[in-house]
């Protein structure tokens, strides 16, 4: 890479490539306020969701690590949160103002939506006006999170847009960067290739009770995965069994050693290098996942043509199909279905790829932040009390 | 298992074809897998040209079906219940008989897992 990258150095020296001032509800009922001082204060972003009540266990757990997650990714420059109880809401902005950043937060009980507006309204707009004079530094690719999920996949995409991606993996790992996969149902049928990866045998053990613990979720419910996995789209696109779909999925992983595996949302503690994360394969759920757990950039191969963007994380979308690059061109930002062809190498797409990657970095808008794609999935480990 | 005695036959009449571009029609992802996928809609009855990704050896096959674009064309003559090989690894069995040149989707192969 040839091109000077630059990005914002947080107070706690992680590196973000864009600058939000995001509006953080803890709770369902709190979305209302936080898009109000969102519409009020031009610049920031309000995240509404659907949970955040009556949740217990590691369920309520996951939905802290996401929401603190959430407001310490590097890519946010400040956070407002507002809940319905203090309590909830001073726990996810002390654990926010853990990484050095701006936080304040807000409850609405005993005060209503207004007044709550109000006081939060005036702290946005201190937070904006700070934040839009923060200046870009130099940076270099290891200072990147980046991750890596696909879907609306087809056979394109294991012959294409994912060994492109693992091109890119493998050179970011390379370069000292930080990357994540997940997707623990897709592996199924690759997964022992995943599990060879692995850079220690405890992490191996990890890694597999992690995944025999999904199937037998599924298998506890007196089902298989039939009717979904494959979806109607992955099948429309020629895939035919599950196994199938996964190994065009572990095509995009690089063949570099897998160093970590972490939880849901769960922030990489072994350096530089790339991790396993236990998330869906459903892609808004598996990126506010990963966007929780650190990564600032997502590399998403689609066969059929997923549309999926995140609020914070943007999401660069690579496509080999050459029918879904022609008729859903506006959410392709990498066209690579010179690779079915054979007009270009597969060296050549990770060329255009890391370019692509180098120019989101230092600011280009991807398709899905173009078009307004702000898919914030919190995942639900079980029904709520 | 009866591999692709027809379909090796055919290869070495198109060694020249090798490398070129815009003749192939599917592209194959290991040597020795059993299907291959359409990058470009095959008819039924169509000579078409197809590429191992591996080595960039080729090969030709008869289509015994029309298949759409990313769909999968068989490489080999199986009998029904067999494993089948897609990246070099296992991605399901088979439902009924193949032959070379037949259409594979779900109503010839299945999960092996469920």
């Amino acid at each position: 890479m040839s091109q000077q990258l630059f990005g914002y150095r947080r107070e706690n020296g992680k590196v973000g490539i864009r600058n939000h001032v995001i509006i953080l509800p803890v709770d369902d009922i709190s979305n209302a306020a936080c898009e109000a001082v969102a519409r009020q204060v031009q610049g920031t972003l309000a995240l509404p969701h659907a949970y955040g009540r009556l949740q217990y266990g590691p369920d309520l757990d996951l939905h802290f690590r996401t929401m603190i997650g959430t407001g310490s990714n590097p890519n946010v420059a400040a956070v407002i949160v507002i809940g319905i109880e203090q309590n909830w809401a001073k726990k996810i902005a002390d654990g926010i103002a853990e990484t050095g950043k701006p936080v304040s937060y807000f409850s609405i009980e005993g005060n209503g939506d207004f007044e709550t507006i109000r006081a939060a309204s005036w702290k946005a707009k201190e937070y904006v006006q700070w934040a839009t004079e923060l200046q870009k530094v130099p940076i270099e690719l290891k200072d990147l999170t980046v991750s890596i999920k696909c879907g609306e996949s087809d056979t394109t995409t294991g012959m294409g847009s994912c060994p492109t991606v693992s091109q890119a993996v493998d050179r970011l790992v390379e370069a000292g960067a930080t990357v994540f996969f997940g997707e623990t149902s897709e592996l199924t049928g690759g997964e022992h290739l995943i599990s060879e990866r692995m850079a220690t045998p405890e992490l191996r053990e990890k890694f597999m009770a992690i995944y025999d613990d999904y199937v037998g979720e599924i298998e506890s419910k007196g089902v298989d995965l039939l009717g979904s996995q494959p979806t109607q789209g992955n099948i429309a696109g020629g895939l035919s069994t599950i196994e199938e779909k996964a190994l065009g999925n572990i095509a995009k992983t690089g063949t570099k050693e897998v160093i970590g595996v972490l939880d849901p949302a769960e922030k990489p503690e072994n350096g530089p290098g790339l991790y396993f994360m236990d998330t869906s394969s459903a892609a808004a759920e598996c990126i506010t996942l990963m966007a929780a757990g650190g990564a600032v950039l997502h590399l998403f191969p689609t066969g059929q043509g997923n549309i999926i963007g995140n609020p914070i994380e943007p999401v660069v979308k690579i496509t080999a199909n050459p029918i879904t690059a022609a008729t859903m061109s506006e959410h392709i930002d990498v066209d690579v279905q010179g690779l079915l062809s054979r007009s270009i190498s597969l060296h050549e797409a990770g060329d255009q790829l890391m370019e692509m990657i180098c120019r989101t970095v230092n600011g280009r808008l991807t398709s899905a932040e173009a078009l307004g794609h702000r898919e914030f999935v919190m995942t639900k480990l079980y029904r709520s009390a | 298992m009866s591999i692709n005695s027809q379909a090796s036959t055919l290869t070495e009449n198109q060694q020249e074809t090798a490398g070129n571009v815009s003749t192939h029609k599917f592209l194959i992802h290991h040597r020795g897998d059993h299907v291959g996928v359409a990058t470009s809609p095959i008819q039924k009855g169509e000579k078409v040209i197809g590429i191992y990704m591996d080595d960039n050896s080729d090969i030709a096959v008869v289509a015994k079906g029309d298949i759409p674009l990313g769909h999968k064309i068989s490489l080999v003559n199986l009998e029904a219940g067999e494993p089948v090989l897609k990246y070099g690894v296992q991605i399901g069995l088979t439902t009924e008989k193949w032959e070379i040149g037949d259409y594979v989707h779900t109503h010839n192969i299945k999960t092996a897992r469920w």
